[in-house]
């Protein structure tokens, strides 16, 4: 079995912690993870955009780098998502029937982490220690696009210390979408702005969620406004154990209750 | 004469205006947070929900891919029923149909059923400038209508006013148009329901002709079917001498057993209530009871440009219950108006494009109206996959058929793909991102288009040392 980790852009330039908390996670739990160095974006703001041809040619290259491994794991429900949602339009819109074969071929074996956790190898409790406040953003590809349900939840709850608050009115976008962000500036600023009072409500000092994305956008305006609440990838709790011990200049949850 | 979109700007732009008003976030969010539990509560004691929207969405598509046939079948049937049908390829075409039809009863003084399709097609403007005086009856519309305001919400027109904003147009505006609003009037629902009441009553009792639209056409008998809370509509639909019905070509079902499956999804999904309070139904004219002179308008106005889209089609199951824009995050911080159309949120930002083109630089604008949450997949009562939609009309813009182009940002993306399917090059990006780190301050500003993200967020901290760098460096994490 080869399995290799497909960090995603994002967090290769951006947040390399939750690639080193995927691996460390991985190879605690016995899966030894390849990260083919070739490796780049999976096309999804191209797509989003609506660059198919473009979208097409990292689809291309995806299949290049990841073809002759038989799993491949990904720290992010939108990036993972994206080679069953749309490298099959990608291809039809560029008319490369070869394309089209591999990327049905390869779809199935990419895996977004939670669900490879809970599904492939069949865990819920990582033997991951956190005695910390935290609250939870289901981001809408998880919830929605993905349908990763309860998943998350359960991984989070069996960690020991945890001290885990729901976030209110958490199914509700918290305004990033990609280029929306740009494009519509104002009502993604909006949509954040309430998102951002809806943590802050919780209490919790850690934002945790599976995508980067909408954690750099919460975490923006959180940043902006003043807020000390970390916005934290929700592997980069798993990978923590008791004798990591607790978060430097992070407040400690006391008795650890479940909520 | 009445207000319309013509001019308005494009989305982002009428956003901006839109999410800095405060009374309005604060209607809208109070509007449809109320509609949207309601509707939460009913859709849950149904253990068969989502068999209905299922079935909703399979006849809607068979109508749809047998629709001249269907449609033969309602001419037929209205002729039969003593109704007279008539077709019209375009607004105008309609706007034209309707005004000589009223023109030939002689009258000036007309009555309105709330009607999407002739907002849509403009109808009031039209009748106006002809010196028809057409009066909007449904309360909501009849706000709208009374403020020269625009309409908001295809359920609630005037979502997006207060009870107190209302009571001043009631106060200013219905003396001018019939009856004045009773001395001291305040801003009690009860008393503003009492107020319209009085307004509306003359209206009903000395119009001969009512102009409605029609939730659904039933093939099998050429019954039109109008589905309301108020009764309002049912006045119209009974008292007036002639009737015009002018409907869309899409809102045509099968049977009176189809029609079952959409009133049990309608008014659940709409107000949140089990049944509508009001459900009329009429086939041509009957002797000794309502209109003695019954005219069908059918609408297409775009309806066969977007049937000729794969993707795009579905947009034409939509029954106009307003459930995508009461759950959407974007239309709750804008509102309606910000979109531009009588069609405003999740719906509005495919339907206008698809009837329309996305060939001006408003409605090409509608398709990324949307943080593509796909909140809105889950409510629709006829399974329209939104966010399908809209990539496959952003696609349409980026690489279709569609006028209007974003040529800077195709050449962006463009470059940015050349670089990240070039090993090598991409390499040497992220090296240069983490070494830029260093230099931008977090609170920084960015330029041109990007100012969007600086606006309200924080730029993130860009490590020195990429995952790609770090992998490399300690083998893996081994060293």
């Amino acid at each position: 079995m080869r399995t290799a980790l497909f960090v995603t852009c994002l967090n290769d330039a951006l947040h390399p912690q939750t690639g080193r908390a995927t691996v460390s996670l991985l190879r605690r739990l016995g899966v030894s993870v390849d990260f083919p160095p070739r490796q780049s974006c999976c096309g999804q703001m191209h797509y989003n955009t609506g660059y198919r041809k473009e979208t097409a040619k990292l689809a291309r290259h995806f299949v290049d780098v990841f073809g002759a491994y038989d799993e491949i794991v990904v720290p992010s429900a939108s990036c993972g998502g994206l080679p069953s949602e749309a490298y099959e339009r990608a291809a039809q819109a560029s008319g490369d029937a070869g394309l089209l074969r591999d990327v049905r071929a390869i779809a199935p074996r990419v895996h977004e982490l939670t669900r490879y956790l809970t599904d492939v190898l069949g865990v819920e409790d990582v033997g991951a220690h956190f005695p910390h406040r935290v609250t939870y953003h289901p981001t809408c590809h998880s919830l929605r696009a993905t349908g990763l349900g309860d998943r998350p939840y359960r991984l989070l709850r069996a960690v020991d210390g945890i001290d885990f608050v729901e976030l209110p009115a958490e199914e509700e976008c918290c305004g990033f979408g990609g280029t929306f962000s740009v494009k519509n500036g104002a009502v993604s600023g909006a949509m954040n702005g309430d998102k951002a009072r809806h943590v802050r409500e919780t209490g919790a000092h850690v934002l945790a969620a599976v995508d980067n994305s909408c954690l750099m956008n919460i975490g923006g305006r959180l940043t902006k406004d003043g807020h000390a609440v970390r916005p934290l990838h929700l592997v980069e709790i798993l990978a923590r154990t008791r004798a990591d011990g607790p978060l430097a200049d992070m407040p400690v949850a006391r008795n650890g209750a479940l909520r | 004469m009445s207000k319309t979109f013509m001019g308005w700007p494009a989305f982002p732009k009428a956003a901006e205006t839109a999410t800095a008003d405060g009374q309005l976030r604060a209607n809208v969010r109070r509007a449809t947070h109320t509609i949207r539990t309601k509707r939460a509560a009913l859709v849950d004691e149904r253990p068969d929900w989502q068999d209905l929207r299922d079935t909703a969405a399979a006849l809607k598509d068979d109508v749809l891919a047998h629709l001249d046939t269907y449609l033969e079948q309602i001419e037929e049937k209205v002729t039969a029923a003593g109704g007279t049908v008539h077709w019209a390829g375009d607004a105008e075409e309609a706007n034209r149909i309707v005004t000589r039809l009223v023109q030939d009863t002689g009258e000036t003084e007309i009555v309105k059923v709330k009607s999407m399709l002739t907002e849509e097609i403009g109808l009031d403007g039209a009748l106006a400038a002809a010196g028809i005086s057409a009066r909007e009856t449904d309360l909501a519309a009849a706000i709208v209508q009374l403020g020269d305001d625009l309409p908001s919400h295809v359920v609630v027109p005037a979502l997006h006013r207060n009870r107190s904003e209302i009571r001043d147009v009631f106060v200013r505006e219905m003396g001018k148009h019939g009856r004045p609003a009773p001395e001291g009037l305040s801003d009690d629902p009860e008393e503003l329901a009492e107020a319209a009441r009085l307004h509306m009553r003359e209206k009903f009792l000395t119009s001969r002709v009512a102009v409605s639209g029609a939730n659904f056409m039933v093939a099998e008998t050429g019954t039109l079917c109008i589905v309301e809370s108020e009764g309002n509509g049912r006045m119209c639909l009974t008292l007036a001498d002639t009737l015009i019905s002018v409907v869309g070509i899409e809102k045509v079902i099968p049977t009176w057993q189809d029609l079952e499956v959409y009133l049990q999804l309608l008014a659940r999904s709409a107000t949140g209530e089990r049944m509508a309070p009001y459900t009329s139904t009429w086939t041509g004219v009957t002797d000794g009871d309502g209109p003695r002179a019954f005219h069908l308008v059918l609408v297409d106005n775009g309806r066969t440009r977007a049937l000729a889209d794969p993707v795009g089609r579905q947009a034409l199951r939509c029954i106009r219950c307003g459930a995508c824009m009461n759950i959407c995050p974007v239309y709750e911080r804008t509102g309606g108006q910000a979109y531009g159309s009588v069609y405003p949120g999740p719906i509005g930002a495919i339907l206008n494009p698809l009837l329309k083109g996305a060939d001006d630089p408003q409605t090409a604008s509608l398709p990324y109206a949307s943080s593509l949450c796909g909140a809105c997949n889950e409510v629709c009562p006829v399974k329209i996959r939104f966010t399908d939609v809209l990539l496959e009309l952003r696609h349409d813009i980026a690489e279709g058929d569609a006028k209007v182009k974003h040529p800077a940002e195709r050449v962006a993306l463009k470059a940015v793909a050349g670089a990240m399917g070039h090993g090598a090059l991409w390499n040497a990006a992220v090296k240069a991102a983490g070494t830029a780190g260093r230099l931008v301050p977090k609170n920084a500003q960015l330029p041109g288009p990007l100012r969007g993200w600086t606006d309200s967020r924080a730029l993130p901290d860009i490590p020195e040392e990429s995952f790609r760098s770090w992998w490399k460096r300690t083998e893996g994490g081994t060293k």
